[in-house]
């Protein structure tokens, strides 16, 4: 039992990135049509977000220090960040201990420029071309945007902590009636589930409850309708680009401590999300989400020694399996809406 | 792909490319043999040609970049430039910094990207286009097993950089190919005294491995050392290379009954599955009334670099570290942290040993041909590059000397200091017969000249 609980946290993990990469993406699908295949980029931008604010915290002047020697045997060069020395030691040390939830504030204009520029400079000259097209740019974007990354932060990857409040494991299962330590779950982990929580909660009453988010969606309904009534619904959809760009960004700051940013974690979600987006409908919001959990939690339980003995390699390929009995029974995808992508 | 480019090169490559037209195989026939002195990619004129083939893409780029450094660094050397590095403490007297046989070095470099195929191509493309005479570098056990097969048929030496499967110079030796940088077994063996005067005899191992060649062996390995110590092995689990999060490979070992875990992961792997261990509080936890400990039996200075902190007080074995104190490292270190402003990586190490040693071996051949070199390189002992008395197996063509185990430093001084020598594992205790189980299967076969 313990072990199906951990698997199953270990699920709701996975599918919050799942479900956040994938909402952006459906956001992006449902509002300007696009295929993006660039979104696991922008969700790598995110996290690098975080390593750059981390490096931009750690900024540190030199002392010497003559009685210790460098590897060279040259006098030592002691190096203490200048947030230090300017707010004193605790303070300093403090925010840069919490860099990355930090990082959040600092990543969403930086991520919703990036969307600007990526759609006003390039996408929005392949509205009009085949999906193909728009594959094959996006992907080639993708492509440029993580050389860009691995030539100014190095193929290695990249440490970049949690704060050290909320590094450890937390008892779950004292919770629920198991022993002591038998089934304990990183703060972190939990702290990404509850993040992701509260950001698809967000995205969904925005569009729910403001007027903005009602002619978004009216226009992902119909937006010749909505074009002929006055609305600049390009303009609605371009800001609903910087906001896409903005969850994967903030998605990626957050997954940062998870495991150690390096510049092909974006291609490593992409194609997974992409299978998420389609099990859950082209175009459908909640079908995003809905998907994210189901493959994460499938892929988590596939994990398991048990699955495995029975069906050995079974969690390299459940994912794609269930895509496979998804599509074959439903073709549309969980929570799909007839007429997308089917011209 | 190469960085010389000349218009001696274009004929060059042109008359290649015509030659290889010509015949249904490119390594073989007279036409080939004769243009080539009996050998291929015999030396024409002042200089000699060198391939560094290197992971430039990928996600060992930065390794990659280490090597070419360190092979950069030899080039200047035996050409006589800079301070000369370790060619002042090499045992062998025959390199005088006036490059090979008198031959200036000059080198082209190729990108593995960490794949067999890519690899395979811009080794090819090295040896028929640039000219090269040997290949070296690599950082990956299936990048090089599929190398030395290429440098096999098409008859130039393989110098393998960092590739520690078994299989290198096990199952898939070659008669062309020879490795500086130590193994599976031997880490297995290093490890495995240093694991029971820390951890005890009676310990539970659960181990996740990488699934590909380099990740059965090391599992095999390491396995059999701390079996043969009394611990038990309670299970072993293959993840996918591709896999990022270890959440749900990591979350079965909490309540399994193991008080270790061995992580048989390399490079973005360890990173992640040791960060992952980390965070399900593994370094905490106590089980059987012990602590619980993580193992992982193949270090490097990146990994522990990627591994930030988490790394700390994790038990791991080197080739070799630049805080050693021999005459041969110091050499080294000033040489390379006063051109780069960092000490060198292991892989930068083996590297810039390997092209020395090949230059030596021609010197001490008094010819290029290949089967001359490995004729010099076989059954050779030598010093002063870094690693103490080592010797060039004969029967496997695999480098015999200490093996170094470390241990993730609590409280580094600075970036340079990741890691701890927790202890130099003398080279008799790593040593194994040349028909040991572990490495059957395979023969080196005999040498090919490419004429």
């Amino acid at each position: 039992m313990d072990a199906i609980i951990l698997q199953l946290l270990n699920g709701l993990d996975k599918g919050s990135a799942y479900a956040l990469i994938a909402l952006g993406l459906t956001l992006i699908f449902g509002t300007l049509g696009v295929v993006n295949f660039a979104h696991g980029a922008l969700f790598m931008i995110g996290a690098f977000c975080a390593v750059t604010l981390s490096k931009l915290f750690n900024i540190s002047y030199e002392t010497v220090d003559p009685t210790r020697k460098d590897f060279l045997g040259n006098p030592l060069k002691i190096k203490e960040p200048y947030l230090e020395h300017w707010f004193g030691h605790d303070l300093g040390a403090t925010l840069i201990d919490w860099a990355v939830p930090l990082a959040i504030l600092f990543s969403i204009p930086i991520m919703i420029a990036v969307g600007f520029i990526m759609e006003r400079g390039l996408i929005k000259h392949f509205y009009k071309r085949p999906h193909a097209d728009q594959i094959l740019v996006t992907f080639g974007l993708a492509i440029v945007l993580q050389e860009l990354i691995k030539h100014y932060y190095g193929a290695n990857p990249l440490p970049t902590p949690a704060p050290a409040a909320l590094t450890g494991s937390f008892d779950f299962g004292a919770l629920i009636g198991f022993d002591p330590n038998v089934v304990i779950y990183p703060y972190w982990r939990l702290v990404y589930f509850a993040f992701a929580a509260v950001v698809i909660g967000a995205v969904f009453a925005f569009l729910q409850f403001t007027t903005f988010g009602m002619v978004v969606r009216a226009g992902m309904a119909d937006r010749e309708t909505v074009g002929l009534l006055g609305i600049n619904i390009d303009k609605r959809f371009t800001i609903m680009f910087g906001i896409a760009a903005a969850v994967a960004g903030m998605a990626g700051v957050m997954y940062a401590p998870i495991n150690s940013p390096n510049y092909h974690m974006g291609m490593d979600f992409l194609v997974l999300s992409f299978v998420v987006v389609v099990v859950g409908g082209m175009g459908s919001l909640p079908g995003a989400v809905a998907a994210g959990f189901l493959l994460g939690i499938l892929e988590s339980f596939a994990s398991m020694n048990e699955i495995k003995s029975l069906l050995p390699g079974i969690d390299q390929i459940i994912i794609y399996l269930v895509a496979i009995i998804i599509l074959l029974t439903r073709p549309r995808g969980l929570m799909g809406r007839k007429g997308v992508m089917e011209e | 792909m190469s960085n010389k480019f000349t218009r001696r090169g274009v004929l060059k490559t042109g008359a290649g490319a015509g030659a290889g037209l010509a015949l249904p195989t490119i390594f073989t026939g007279n036409v080939w043999a004769a243009a080539h002195s009996g050998y291929t990619n015999a030396p024409q004129g002042s200089s000699v040609t060198l391939g560094f083939n290197v992971p430039q893409t990928g996600p060992y780029a930065d390794e990659g970049a280490d090597e070419l450094r360190a092979f950069q660094l030899a080039v200047e050397h035996l050409n006589g430039e800079g301070d000369g590095g370790m060619i002042s403490t090499f045992s062998s007297k025959t390199l005088q910094g006036n490059g090979i046989m008198g031959k200036k070095v000059e080198f082209v470099t190729g990108d593995t990207q960490t794949k067999s195929d890519a690899a395979r191509a811009s080794a090819k493309s090295m040896i028929e286009k640039d000219g090269a005479i040997m290949i070296s570098g690599g950082s990956s056990s299936g990048v090089a097993v599929a190398v030395q097969g290429l440098c096999q048929e098409a008859g130039v030496i393989f110098m393998a950089g960092l590739t520690h499967s078994n299989d290198t110079t096990g199952k898939d030796k070659k008669a062309n190919g020879f490795r500086h940088f130590f193994n599976a077994y031997m880490s297995g063996a290093a490890l495995a005294p240093v694991l029971e005067k820390l951890y005890g005899k009676d310990r539970a191992a659960y181990h996740l491995t990488a699934d590909y060649t380099w990740g059965w062996t090391q599992q095999e390995s390491i396995q059999a050392a701390t079996e043969a110590i009394g611990w038990k092995t309670i299970n072993n689990v293959l993840t996918p290379l591709a896999q990022t999060d270890f959440s749900s490979y990591i979350a079965p070992v909490l309540n399994s009954g193991a008080d270790v875990l061995v992580l048989n992961h390399y490079g973005g792997n360890m990173v992640n599955s040791l960060t992952n261990a980390v965070q399900f509080g593994l370094r905490e936890k106590q089980v059987n009334g012990k602590n619980f400990e993580i193992v992982v039996p193949l270090y490097s200075e990146l990994m522990a670099k990627g591994a930030g902190k988490n790394i700390a007080g994790i038990v791991g074995s080197q080739n070799w570290d630049w805080k050693l104190e021999d005459e041969g490292t110091k050499a080294f270190v000033q040489s390379f942290g006063t051109k780069y402003g960092f000490p060198p990586s292991q892989a930068a190490q083996t590297c810039y040993a390997q092209t020395l040693l090949y230059a030596d071996a021609v010197e001490r051949a008094k010819s290029f041909n290949p089967c001359a070199v490995a004729e010099a390189l076989e059954g050779y002992e030598f010093d002063g590059l870094g690693n103490g008395k080592t010797l060039y197996r004969a029967e496997d063509h695999q480098c015999f000397k200490d093996v170094l185990v470390v241990r993730g430093a609590e409280n580094p001084q600075d970036e340079f200091h990741l890691v701890e020598i927790v202890e130099v594992t003398p080279v008799g205790q790593v040593t194994y017969a040349p028909d040991h189980p572990m490495f059957a299967g395979g023969a080196l076969g005999s040498c090919n000249p490419g004429a």
